[in-house]
């Protein structure tokens, strides 16, 4: 239950038990902005923190465009970020070359959110899961290699018999297993599930939930699981992250945020999820109004500013910085005063 | 929402068949749907991928091409059948008195027109008006479906304008006729959580202000919680079950229902495992010999897998497809 702890300077130190840490990381993506303009910045994460413990399960949660894949690739080293830096196992990943991001490699992995496009249609289930193996020289033969597929296989619930099998002959929900199998080959620590049920039927959805639940408890696995679906996240989550805009606006302990959010924007988007109850249906719900901002121009001082009806003169110009409250971080001026329904 | 006592339907679909021939075979995607919309009613039909659900709408629309097919039923528009009726008559009805708005704001768009242009196509092809009324219009239902700066964005084109602001559009558009039926497929599912509300708003308002029926299709149960007025659940090319939205959340009947409410990660749930239904949705190729639910369900019995069961009444205009309400009212 420990908490990032928050230092005399304000800085977020990695507590004993961090498996990765993320510390003011930036990432900014130049794009060509059109005929004879010149080129334009999308700030996709902007001066981000945080730490996720071994063996939970951090959610970060937002809207398209407010940087949370961006955040998991990066994790990943699939991108490298602007500025500051990320470290797993107190390993700076900036640092790391060859032989030694290869080893980091190994711990950490993703599941992709469409089953459909993350698996190769012209390799075999065996292929397909093998090739962590064979890239990383796990096994010195073929048959090892195949028995610890089969073995993946059994573990994912899908039956090894399967193995010649292309993607095309598996539905949605098998292929998404098949996903998970390859990503659990190497014995990762830490896996990044981007969205791994969205494209999935609901009662799929839940065999998918619950062997990520049954995984984790045997595997000791950490995840980073992001998700736009609420109801996913609160019922996976140890902690839940909320991103808008490249920003961080809340991190806290999931039942916290979700019985009672600090944030605006945590607010709104908890109130905006359809509850599958009709007797909580209400007629003036208090909707966000208006888009998301451009992350090419965001708003300056606090990024929610503009859609954000508790708004103030401070935060058009000032930019809130991460804080404790109540047993969580938040980044908003007013979140004491914020006792508005 | 007032309970609607003038029962009028404005939509009856009698026993449709919609049925797909390809060469592995007939695929039946509605198998003898049976469905009423009322005037002034929000009916949601739920289901998951491959339920036929959309297939449903496609038809009412007469947009079932080739290798499918119309096969038997009926399907009346304020007593007009349109199974059978001619070209001519159909293309009257399409975005006049029906509308569709489908899931992808993105593609249901022309890229290369300005909205403003593509939807007062849609008021010049049903009615003679001069260029100049119906640019005015387009302009008052961009502002009644809530798109900011409406003069300034009949000018857009569809990538000036976010997914939110687009599925608005798309909405104009097939509001500008004032349709009696809207036919919504997954109107919101491509969006955000925060436009999300916002669109099952202003679908709600269109109900009340214009008093069009709509019929809301989706796999979101939350959402049919949400908006609708009267459920249809849809399994395989059935209904398994129809009630009002409190019934059928409160007294769920059918077994898969009830699965699919339970499949819901809830919010207050400890971390327990999710109650989740085996197996998964039958090949319609090859569906099971009596209930097509059966090899998944957890109450079948003997009978189940011999003969199908027909739609059993519950009361209260809540009728589910299983023998366990064969005596009526209380499962056996």
């Amino acid at each position: 239950m420990t908490q990032a702890v928050l230092e005399k300077n304000g800085e977020v130190q990695a507590v004993k038990g961090d498996l990765l840490e993320v510390d003011h990381v930036v990432k900014e993506f130049k794009v060509a902005a059109g005929f004879r303009k010149s080129a334009a910045v999308v700030h996709a994460v902007s001066d981000v923190s945080f730490t996720i413990k071994e063996g939970e399960t951090l959610a970060m949660v937002g809207e398209s465009g407010c940087g949370k894949s961006t955040m998991g690739r990066l994790i990943l080293k699939l991108l490298e970020p602007t500025e500051g830096a990320i470290r797993f196992e107190g390993q700076d990943l900036d640092k790391l070359t060859g032989e030694a991001m290869r080893h980091i490699r190994k711990k950490m992995q993703i599941i992709f959110q469409d089953p459909y496009a993350s698996l190769n249609p012209r390799m075999t289930v065996f292929q397909i899961i093998a090739e962590p193996l064979v890239t990383h020289n796990m096994f010195a033969t073929k048959q090892e290699t195949e028995d610890r597929v089969r073995e993946l296989l059994k573990i994912v619930g899908i039956r090894p018999e399967f193995i010649n099998r292309y993607p095309h002959q598996f539905s949605g929900g098998q292929r998404q297993r098949i996903g998970i199998a390859r990503a659990l080959a190497l014995n990762p620590k830490l896996v990044v599930c981007d969205e791994p049920v969205s494209a999935l039927d609901v009662s799929i959805q839940a065999q998918i939930l619950n062997l990520l639940h049954d995984l984790q408890k045997d595997m000791k696995l950490t995840y980073l699981f992001i998700s736009h679906d609420l109801g996913v996240v609160r019922y996976i989550s140890d902690r839940v992250c909320v991103m808008f805009l490249g920003k961080l606006c809340e991190i806290g302990n999931t039942e916290d945020i979700f019985k009672n959010p600090i944030h605006p924007y945590t607010k709104f988007l908890l109130a905006a999820v359809p509850k599958p109850d009709p007797h909580l249906r209400r007629e003036n719900k208090s909707l966000l109004i208006g888009e998301m901002p451009s992350p090419v121009n965001p708003p300056g001082g606090c990024r929610f500013h503009t859609r954000c009806p508790y708004m103030t003169e401070r935060c058009s110009s000032e930019e809130p910085q991460m804080r404790e409250l109540q047993g969580r971080m938040v980044a908003c001026h007013n979140a004491e005063n914020l006792r508005i329904q | 929402m007032s309970e609607q006592q003038n029962n009028a339907e404005l939509l009856k679909i009698t026993d449709l068949k919609t049925h797909f021939f390809t060469h592995k075979g007939v695929v039946p995607a509605v198998d003898g749907v049976t469905l009423e919309i009322p005037k002034r009613q929000i009916v949601g039909v739920v289901g998951e991928s491959g339920c036929g659900k959309s297939v449903t709408a496609m038809s009412i629309l007469q947009l079932i091409s080739r290798p499918g097919r119309i096969v038997s039923g009926s399907i009346r528009l304020d007593g007009k059948e349109l199974v059978g009726a001619g070209i001519d008559e159909i293309r009257e009805l399409r975005g006049n008195k029906i509308s569709v708005i489908f899931q992808e704001p993105m593609t249901s768009l022309n890229p290369v027109y300005t909205v403003g242009r593509q939807v007062s196509e849609a008021i010049t092809t049903h009615q003679q008006v001069s260029k100049q009324e119906a640019k005015q219009r387009v302009i008052d239902i961009f502002k009644a479906v809530g798109i900011p700066e409406a003069e300034k964005r009949f000018k857009a084109y569809p990538h000036q304008l976010s997914g939110g602001l687009r599925q608005r559009v798309m909405i104009g558009m097939a509001m500008v006729c004032r349709p009696q039926l809207l036919i919504a497929d997954e109107p919101t599912t491509a969006l955000d959580v925060t436009i999300e509300a916002q669109i099952l708003h202003l679908m709600k308002q269109l109900e009340s202000d214009f008093g069009t029926s709509i019929m809301l299709i989706t796999h979101n149960l939350g959402v049919v919680a949400e908006v609708c007025d009267y459920v249809y659940v849809m399994y395989a090319g059935k209904i398994m079950e129809q009630a009002n939205i409190f019934d059928l959340f409160d007294h769920t009947g059918h077994p898969y229902t009830k699965g699919l409410l339970q499949s819901i990660p809830k919010p207050m749930a400890e971390k327990q495992r999710l109650y989740n239904i085996k197996g998964m949705v039958p090949n319609l190729l090859r569906l099971p010999k009596g209930c097509r639910f059966c090899p998944r369900c957890e109450f079948a019995m003997q009978e189940c897998h011999e003969h199908e069961p027909e739609l059993y009444d519950a009361g209260n205009q809540h009728l589910v497809r299983c023998f366990l309400y064969k005596n009526g009212g209380e499962p056996a």
